[in-house]
């Protein structure tokens, strides 16, 4: 919390309605590309990218943390206190990268001061925890998409990033491995579970493809962006061989709601928001 | 929630103590800037005396998270992306250093990533003797889900086995011997 406020918040929750109501957002096509996503792997660019990063992390980060206490079990309450710490790790590197490519702010700034239509996080990370498979599927499909991200991040041409990918590999490694331990266990459990994982897949599988939309074609072609796309047989690989194990079958490929990552959210990620942002915002400087 | 570290007062000093077997692993010690020089080294005497903040057990030099000294800096290196010690811990370089009269700035760098292999053998044998089983060396991140049996910190058995994955900070998984029924801490390969 440095005091600085890089948006006018009171104009920017103006325009909040234009958050959709969970399935099915029609937003159209290349509304709302950030004209500095078109740059040329500039600074700006590079800004808007760790920033994506940076929120996917912090977003799903906030939604672990509020299992804290609350989990089925002790071994996951610590486990999923320990995934979100891990994320908002993460998360503070690259909103702080992405704050020094704008050359303003500071991480805390990016996280307590923006609002729902400056986060560009996927819309996968804001969905509610719900029951227990919900958070398990989420996790599964999120972990195993970022430990792959992160692998090739680890070689980006930014040094930042690559940082930051290369500390958070090992980490994200543990969240994929956690969750899909959890998805066999529960989707190849009792009938009630693994009706409730099948349910789980199905509500969250929509989501998916926003993981695999391309970046700045000028910041992949630089060697800073990961190439989104081509992630995808790998990530698909690796979650049949998982549900396939847990009895679960992969649902059909069905009509995918984007718009995440240019600020086109579900009405979840304003309480979101709300919760996490309540005290900087209320008492702003204030300190421990 | 996550400095539940709870410490062991006496340790387990009364306990035998495993031998502690020579690793001829190749291990990036931290390098000493400034050539050795007479006032470097007094810096690194004083690393030597802060602890971390969850393991006090141990030193931050212990931990091999002191990766340079600078003539004006401590450059140091985080365990974990969010392990909240690191705050802590730049603190407490930052005080001792200024009331040893070696005041020095402290900066973190991400790269190269930590790495257990990283905490020194002197580090492991008071890792041990705190009750917590020392990662395995040279395991590399992609084997951190098969680190293989821990050895318990108390009866130096290998028949253990895991309880949780993940434990009282992130650094740590949560064990139990079979042979002395002892719950344990193993500090994860990362």
């Amino acid at each position: 919390m440095d005091g600085a406020l890089p948006l006018p918040a009171p104009l920017r929750s103006a325009s909040l309605s234009l958050a959709g109501e969970g399935e099915g957002l029609p937003f159209p096509e290349g509304r709302g590309t950030a004209p500095e996503a078109q740059g040329e792997g500039g600074a700006q660019s590079r800004a808007s990218y760790a920033l994506h990063l940076g929120d996917d992390a912090l977003i799903l980060g906030q939604r672990l943390s509020e299992w804290c206490g609350h989990a089925p079990a002790l071994e996951i309450d610590l486990s999923l206190a320990n995934l979100a710490l891990d994320l908002v790790g993460q998360a503070t590197s690259f909103l702080a990268h992405a704050a020094a490519l704008q050359g303003q702010g500071d991480a805390d700034a990016l996280a307590f001061h923006r609002d729902v239509l400056d986060f560009t996080n996927c819309l996968l990370v804001e969905q509610p925890n719900g029951d227990f498979a919900q958070t398990i599927v989420r996790q599964f499909l999120f972990s195993t998409w970022q430990h792959l991200l992160y692998q090739r991040l680890a070689t980006s041409t930014d040094p930042t990033l690559a940082a930051i990918a290369a500390k958070g590999v090992k980490e994200v490694a543990y969240h994929a491995e956690v969750s899909a331990d959890w998805v066999i266990r529960l989707g190849d459990g009792t009938p009630g579970s693994a009706a409730r994982m099948a349910a789980a897949l199905d509500w969250h599988w929509r989501f998916v493809d926003e993981l695999f939309a391309p970046a700045d074609p000028a910041l992949v072609a630089a060697g800073i962006a990961v190439d989104a796309p081509a992630l995808r047989p790998a990530w698909d690989a690796r979650v049949a061989a998982v549900l396939a194990e847990a009895n679960l079958a992969t649902p059909a490929a069905r009509r995918a709601v984007t718009g995440g990552r240019r600020g086109h959210h579900s009405e979840h990620l304003g309480h979101l928001l709300a919760v996490m942002q309540h005290l900087p915002r209320s008492y702003p400087g204030a300190v421990w | 929630m996550v400095a539940l570290t709870l410490p062991h007062p006496g340790g387990f000093a009364a306990c035998p103590s495993p031998a502690f077997a020579g690793e001829g692993n190749a291990r990036r010690e931290p390098s000493k800037g400034e050539g050795g020089s007479p006032s470097a080294d007094r810096v690194w005497a004083v690393l030597a005396t802060v602890p971390d903040p969850e393991i006090p057990a141990v030193s931050v030099v212990d931990l091999g998270i002191v990766r340079r000294v600078d003539p004006t800096a401590v450059i140091i290196t985080p365990t974990y992306s969010g392990c909240p010690a690191t705050h802590v811990i730049e603190t407490s370089i930052r005080d001792a250093l200024a009331a040893a009269h070696l005041p020095h700035d402290v900066v973190t760098e991400l790269a190269p990533a930590w790495t257990t292999d990283w905490i020194t053998d002197e580090g492991r044998a008071k890792l041990r003797a705190f009750g917590i089983a020392p990662p395995p060396l040279g395991m590399g991140a992609r084997s951190l889900m098969n680190a293989g049996a821990a050895e318990c910190p108390r009866c130096a058995s290998t028949d253990t086995r895991e309880i949780s994955r993940f434990g009282s900070t992130p650094c740590k998984a949560l064990w139990q011997c079979n042979a002395c029924a002892e719950p344990f801490d193993r500090f994860k390969c990362h």
